[in-house]
């Protein structure tokens, strides 16, 4: 005890940030790491939006205008794989490791060391990743499923392609483990796992999930390797394999995967929606409970991604119910925000407003994934543009639009300053009508017969290509209005923030100065018994 | 209204924005249209996918309705800016159990019907002729079993032309661009056919829409479907699963056509088969 006291003494030098690069480089303030994680999930998302405009481009019209088959096969693979690792991920990440030491009343987090590294695996990983481009035979282009046999004629990509996934796992990993450990034992005296806000529980959940199919997938992928370089035949049928157990066990990462994906976005949520309706969340251990149940679901749904491979009736049926259960869990959740929102006060600032959009539009998501649960309809909705429909509503509308919520109601408290609400709500009310223009006619495409990842269609599908691709223009541009809120807030264009930002919201992280100082909660704060938390 | 042909010569994006102008107003342009819901198709069981693809969406549509309109009645009655007071309830057993109810109820009056057409699609029994369907690297390859039938189809050279880079050919002006094949699968009208689906190299995946088929065709195995069409007529589809470089150009056309021409046809097939079948 008496040495910690010491060090603490001796370390006072080093409360202040270090300066220059060697912040960055040697950080292990959680803070600094939160900040790098999510430039680097902006600067991931811009990527991969770049090439989903190439994408979209090419499909504005019948014919090939702009890129050749294959490369437009590397784009919407590169564009999966760089969104879902490189933005959606980190952005998470990062917003844990800004976040949740500051909602439990911790100094940092558990593993500082470690969680420098984490992060600073996933730059090398994706510019290895990226780097493949310019390789003989070019990027990956199987899809970021990587299904076997055809990632096996990828070019020389494939061992990168390989190597970087097992890097992004490892990184995942170790960020899990770190959440995990951070949560369980650095908790503020008096916060039981029950009052812990629901952004900490989802996350928890989340960490659990990752640490449970990140290794799944490291496996998949080495056998993948060992049957290009090693003679083995996990995958090929020639050997005596079988490439469809490589959907299975590609799917058993998935579907979690995609649980990975929303819950954090459903955390925050619940953490908006209760600030700006100035009630507290309605039904919070319900919620812990749904989302424990949607994640305990994940585990035994995976195959409803493959009703056309050929399975037995009763995995079809099993698949086919359990798939349908996760519903239930699903719309406990919303009914529970829906219940937040009735007989508040609500003001609708851009957070609050980002948060109603993901209610409807996830929504919408959500009922396009049942339908895609009964396997008759999944027979004729699969491996069609309603499925990037369905996928994109899920993804777009929820996890990005969580992200960008969480930004927005979090930046004051980064940065100390308040971010430029008439351009928030602008670039809110862009993003939301063109996310609609870009994906909603996708669902009328796929049910007109349009298969997904083609570069070029029969002319009955011109229009709805034509609007989808001017929607994809007008998000992508809208977005460059975010990164221009966000830059101008970080400059401290806005005016001065005070340490509760908002209207009396719930949570530790209210309680500490804006911007929140390098060092907080050394001293673990007291929770009275009444706190409630969001 | 048909484009005249261009044989040569760039198309100038000018006019393909022109042109996509034109279809964003809506004007009617060949080949080109709004369909907005999936075909019903011309089998017994395509119809009931149909049906089940409908009552589901119907059944969204309802719940649609009930939660978005609590939360647009919510937005403006509950808004500060009208003076609202915030309550302080924060959860009600009650309501917890109801909301957790009503969707299990729903779910299972939607998967009695679903898992009946489950059980209905797996039955292959006794079929009436099979065609043995062999996926390759980006073309089709159907075997007629039990006769000496058996061909390739790929990518009508119409759109083959068409469809490259540049090509200066306008997709308009191409009957069923991307669409059509030189060697159509042909069956009799009311039989029903079983298909076996295997691949040479990667997994494929054979769907036409209108027949309500969907199946993966994987290298070292052999899959099971089945159809029976209603209809005479000639339906279109595409392989479904990523496949490479040219998975967006391997199109499926099955020719529905009256018993008495299908036997005509695989008559006048027999011999040419044979030989196209030495020659490959
Ligand atoms: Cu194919």
């Amino acid at each position: 005890m008496t040495s910690a006291v010491m060090d603490a003494h001796h370390s006072e030098a080093h409360h202040e940030p270090a300066k220059g690069i060697k912040r960055w480089l040697y950080a292990t303030n959680h803070k600094d790491i939160g900040t790098m994680y999510l430039v680097l999930s902006l600067v991931m998302f811009l990527t991969g939006g770049v090439m989903a405009l190439i994408i979209r481009s090419e499909l504005f019209q019948p014919g090939l205008q702009f890129i050749a088959p294959n490369v437009f096969n590397q784009m919407t693979t590169m564009h999966a794989l760089v969104m879902v690792f490189g933005a959606v991920m980190p952005a998470f990440v990062g917003l844990a490791n800004w976040m949740i030491p500051l909602m439990i009343g911790a100094p940092d987090m558990a593993l500082p060391r470690m969680n420098n590294w984490s992060f600073w695996i996933l730059p090398f990983a994706f510019l290895m990743l990226v780097s493949t481009f310019f390789m003989p035979g070019g990027a990956p282009a199987s899809g970021w499923t990587m299904y076997p046999p055809l990632v096996l004629q990828t070019g020389d990509a494939f061992p990168f392609l390989i190597f970087s996934v097992h890097l992004l796992g490892i990184s995942s990993i170790m960020g899990a483990i770190n959440i995990i450990v951070t949560i369980v034992n650095m908790r503020a005296p008096d916060m039981s796992l029950l009052k812990m806000p629901m952004f900490v529980w989802t996350w928890l959940i989340t960490a659990y999930l990752l640490l449970a199919v990140m290794p799944v997938l490291a496996g998949a992928v080495t056998m993948l390797l060992t049957d290009q370089f090693f003679g083995t035949s996990f995958f090929l049928a020639a050997g005596g394999g079988d490439p469809v157990m490589y959907q299975h066990i590609f799917w058993f990462f998935g579907h979690p995967e995609v649980y990975i994906l929303i819950l954090p976005a459903f955390g925050v949520v619940s953490e908006i929606i209760p600030t700006f309706a100035r009630k507290p969340l309605f039904g919070h251990d319900s919620m812990v409970y749904a989302a424990s149940s949607i994640a305990f679901l994940s585990f035994i749904v995976w195959a409803h991604h493959m009703f056309t491979v050929g399975m037995p009736l009763t995995g079809q049926l099993f698949f086919m119910f359990s798939t349908m259960l996760i519903a239930v869990p699903t719309g406990v959740k919303i009914f529970n925000w829906v219940a937040t929102m009735w007989r508040g006060a609500m003001t609708f600032e851009t957070p609050m407003l980002f948060s109603l959009a993901i209610l409807f539009l996830f929504t919408i998501g959500g009922f396009s994934g049942l339908m895609l649960a009964i396997v008759p309809a999944d027979i004729q909705y699969h491996d069609s543009y309603f499925v990037v429909a369905h996928f994109h509503y899920v993804l777009v509308p929820g996890s990005v639009f969580a992200i960008m919520a969480a930004v927005y109601y979090w930046l004051p408290k980064w940065t100390g300053h308040m971010y430029n609400e008439k351009l928030g709500k602008v670039h809110f009310w862009l993003s939301t009508v063109f996310i609609n223009v870009t994906f909603f006619p996708m669902h009328f495409l796929g049910l007109a017969g349009m298969p997904r990842r083609i570069p070029d269609y029969s002319t009955q599908f011109t229009d709805f290509n034509a609007i989808a691709s001017v929607g994809a223009v007008g998000y992508g541009l809208s977005q460059l209005l975010f990164v221009y809120v966000v830059v101008q807030c970080v400059r401290g264009k806005g005016e001065k923030a005070s340490s509760e930002v908002w209207d009396n919201p719930k949570g530790l992280e209210w309680t500490v100065p804006s911007p929140a100082p390098y060092h907080t909660f050394e001293v673990p704060p007291k929770i009275s018994s009444s706190s409630t938390f969001s | 209204m048909r484009l005249p042909t261009r044989p040569q010569g760039e198309f100038s994006m000018l006019r393909k924005v022109y042109l996509s102008v034109l279809g964003l107003l809506g004007a009617s342009r060949a080949n080109a249209d709004w369909a907005l819901n999936m075909p019903r198709g011309v089998t017994r069981l395509s119809a009931e996918t149909y049906d089940l693809h409908m009552q589901i969406f119907y059944w969204c549509c309802a719940i649609a309705l009930v939660v978005f309109g609590v939360m647009i009645y919510s937005l403006i009655r509950h808004r500060k800016s009208v003076g609202a007071k915030p309550a302080t309830f924060s959860h009600s057993m009650k309501a917890e159990v109801i909301w957790t109810t009503i969707p299990i109820i729903i779910l299972l009056i939607l998967a009695v019907p679903s898992a009946r057409t489950v059980i209905e699609l797996e039955d292959s029994r006794k079929p009436d002729m099979t065609v043995v369907i062999t996926a390759y690297q980006w073309r089709w390859h159907y075997r007629y079993t039990g006769q000496d039938v058996e061909f390739y189809s790929s990518l009508a050279r119409t759109s083959g032309d068409a469809r490259r880079l540049d090509s200066g050919i306008d997709p308009f002006t191409v009957d069923n661009y991307l669409l059509d094949v030189d060697n159509p699968l042909v069956v009799p009208v009311g039989s029903k056919v079983r298909l076996l689906l295997t691949a040479n190299d990667v997994v494929h995946s054979w769907w036409v829409p209108e027949l309500a088929i969907k199946k993966d065709a994987i290298p070292g195995f052999m899959n099971e479907t089945w159809f029976k069409a209603e209809t005479v007529g000639t339906y279109r589809g595409q392989c479904a699963e990523l496949c490479g470089m040219d998975h967006g150009y391997m199109p499926i056309v099955v020719n529905v056509v009256e018993p008495q021409a299908y036997a005509a046809w695989l008559a006048s097939k027999q011999p040419a088969a044979t030989q196209s079948a030495a020659t490959n």
